[in-house]
């Protein structure tokens, strides 16, 4: 429809949408995440819900402790290897349309703690990720930021056509393999069809 | 489960969920006993009663009532808990094998993450060791800084356990918006002082890494002067409510031989009646000089346990109120001592605080070379931790949730 004839229109008292818009607005205005922390940055996304930061403005508040009921993942913290397939099975078990937040160094990429033998080098490896927050813990503001980040990609996903999301596709996966854990490491070490291992050639700019 | 003698990719694939059968105890003279407290046998006789009607739960490690990824499995009797074994390990983040990796100073952000609430209480464990290691002296200044920074922390780390008991409890979330909204005002004086809210990185050897910025200390003030009318208000909604007290008085009692022969510092101890308090034991720093008390609980269960840091609170209040009285002027850092590139003589050192939820301590041995050769952290999470078994059985399930939250742990502590 025509911006200015449907501005025209709103001045009149006359609202109109479309399906599309109709059906993401509802969508990304009450993204029920799901209740659960791994580490630091699991603090940091408990202030984020108190009275100060207040993601209830953003129709976030409803903390809901069963995958079931989830629409949103806030990865909040390291991922050990002994969490990792844990996790993959959480995300598994929520429904679609189903979206991933990375919060913080450790979610990305295992931040200050990656040398270590026992942490996963970045949840992405097995999860598609939708929002990465960098910081360590990042602040609740930039927790709200990644979250506004994700109700504009949502508000862009058309309905209909090759762009469509994930979960109006039948050709796409809506669970993901779970790791299992092998004599040294997780088994698959990542998901190939999510991430593969940068490659680097000596001499050229990555 | 899996047995002992199994081939041994299936062993490490059982070590790393914990679904391998214990040992079976050895066949000789019996488990010695400790004063008062007999110290139980590993493998336990099979339960009286009828094995058909034990239930077997897994709560966690994604449970919304456990704090962090933490595990226990149950072993249900109805609703009584009749076994509970913890499993932990689904935060083990390498931290002492990466110290022994850093120099001494890259640890200190390290150990900022190990109990995520009070950053600056592990700095000074660990800033603490590592100057009784390399025998680093501390200007006057900065100790009361670490005074007040530490017992700030303590204030932040009480009232967050409080509020996260009572969630646990039902309350769906009142008493902790309060307790957060205290919170944010102990983080903004944080990160007026050092740049981050949770992850201070503020201690360093021989001192701390700046002075106050203008105005600190006056906002310290105002927050100190408007405690005791929170802790009014927040002890007018919990202390007397019906519901808190019936669900925590009688509930998970401690006795106090057994908090004594199983390590348990900290809070959790003295709401057994044991008085014993890093602060006045060691008189580490400057904490000579401050008078306060120390609380005892009487009972040691649930309630005197949530008292017990309500009382600190106070008297954190009381050492608050007397360390900016005397707040000396002077340097904040010992210029002679050495930051980067610390290489300490060959020995070793144990330093010890009362970190807000018990003896935190830092056991350290140096090789002359740039990083440690062993970095041993005690912490006092996980041995609070160890005891869950003994406070919990006999108790209903949702009991044992309120337990766990009244012992108050960080799993990246409990882990590391």
């Amino acid at each position: 429809m025509d911006e200015g004839l449907r501005s025209e229109l709103s001045k009149q008292g006359v609202f109109t949408t479309t399906l599309q818009e109709l059906s993401n607005w509802s969508r990304r205005n009450s993204m029920w995440p799901l209740n659960f922390g791994l580490a630091c940055c699991a603090i940091e996304m408990i202030a984020a819900s108190m009275a100060r930061f207040d993601i209830a403005r953003f129709g976030a508040e409803v903390f809901r402790p069963s995958p079931r009921q989830a629409d949103l993942m806030i990865v909040a913290g390291t991922v050990t290897k002994k969490m990792a397939p844990l996790v993959v099975r959480l995300y598994n078990q929520m429904p679609e349309p189903k979206y991933v937040i990375a919060m913080g160094a450790c979610a990305i990429s295992g931040g200050p703690f990656k040398q270590g033998y026992n942490v996963l080098k970045g949840i992405d490896r097995y999860l598609p990720v939708d929002i990465h927050i960098p910081g360590c813990p990042p602040r609740p503001e930039a927790l709200l930021h990644g979250l506004i980040e994700l109700q504009k990609k949502i508000a862009a996903q058309p309905l209909t056509g090759e762009e469509r999301p994930r979960h109006l596709r039948t050709d796409a996966p809506g669970e993901f393999p779970v790791p299992a854990y092998g004599p040294y490491d997780l088994q698959p070490p990542h998901n190939p069809d999510l991430w593969r291992p940068p490659v680097v050639v000596r001499g050229q700019p990555a | 489960m899996i047995p002992r003698n199994a081939d041994e990719p299936t062993l490490l694939a059982g070590l790393s969920t914990g679904d391998v059968t214990p040992e079976a105890p050895p066949a000789g003279p019996p488990p010695p006993t400790g004063p008062g407290y007999e110290v139980r046998p590993r493998a336990r006789a099979p339960l009286p009663g009828d094995a058909d009607e034990w239930l077997e739960v897994s709560v966690g490690p994604h449970h919304p009532s456990t704090h962090g990824v933490f595990r226990m499995d149950v072993v249900l009797e109805g609703e009584r808990v009749r076994r509970l074994k913890p499993v932990f390990g689904y935060l083990h983040r390498n931290h002492e094998k990466l110290a022994e990796q850093t120099s001494y100073l890259g640890s200190i952000p390290y150990t900022d993450r190990l109990d995520y609430f009070c950053s600056l209480t592990n700095n000074w464990a660990y800033v603490l060791t590592v100057e009784k290691l390399a025998g680093i002296p501390v200007p006057e200044r900065a100790e009361y800084l670490r005074v007040i920074t530490a017992e700030l922390t303590r204030i932040l780390n009480h009232l967050c356990l409080i509020g996260f008991l009572t969630h646990d409890m039902g309350t769906m979330g009142t008493p902790l918006m309060y307790a957060f909204r205290e919170r944010e005002k102990v983080l903004d004086l944080f990160e007026a002082l050092t740049g981050a809210r949770m992850m201070c990185n503020y201690f360093r050897f021989g001192g701390c890494r700046c002075d106050l910025p203008p105005g600190w200390v006056e906002g310290v003030q105002r927050f100190v002067e408007g405690l005791p009318r929170f802790l009014d208000e927040f002890e007018a909604l919990l202390s007397t409510n019906e519901i808190l007290l019936a669900r925590t008085v009688g509930i998970g009692v401690l006795p106090p031989a057994l908090a004594v022969n199983a390590g348990i510092t900290g809070p959790m101890l003295r709401a057994s009646g044991v008085n014993y308090d890093v602060r006045k034991v060691d008189r580490y720093g400057i904490y000579d000089r401050f008078r306060f008390r120390v609380p005892l609980g009487e009972h040691g269960d649930t309630y005197d346990r949530y008292m017990v840091r309500l009382l600190e609170i106070r008297e954190s209040r009381e050492i608050l109120l007397q360390a900016l009285r005397d707040l000396p002027p002077g340097p904040v850092l010992n210029p002679q001592a050495k930051q980067r590139g610390l290489r300490p003589r060959p020995g070793e050192a144990y330093g010890r605080i009362e970190a807000p939820k018990g003896e935190l301590g830092f056991y350290l041995i140096s090789d002359g070379g740039p990083n440690p050769y062993r970095y041993r952290v005690r912490p006092p999470s996980l041995i609070n931790l160890t005891i869950l078994e003994d406070l919990c059985l006999g108790h209903t399930l949702a009991d044992a949730v309120v337990i766990l939250g009244s012992v108050d742990i960080v799993m990246g502590e409990v882990d590391r």
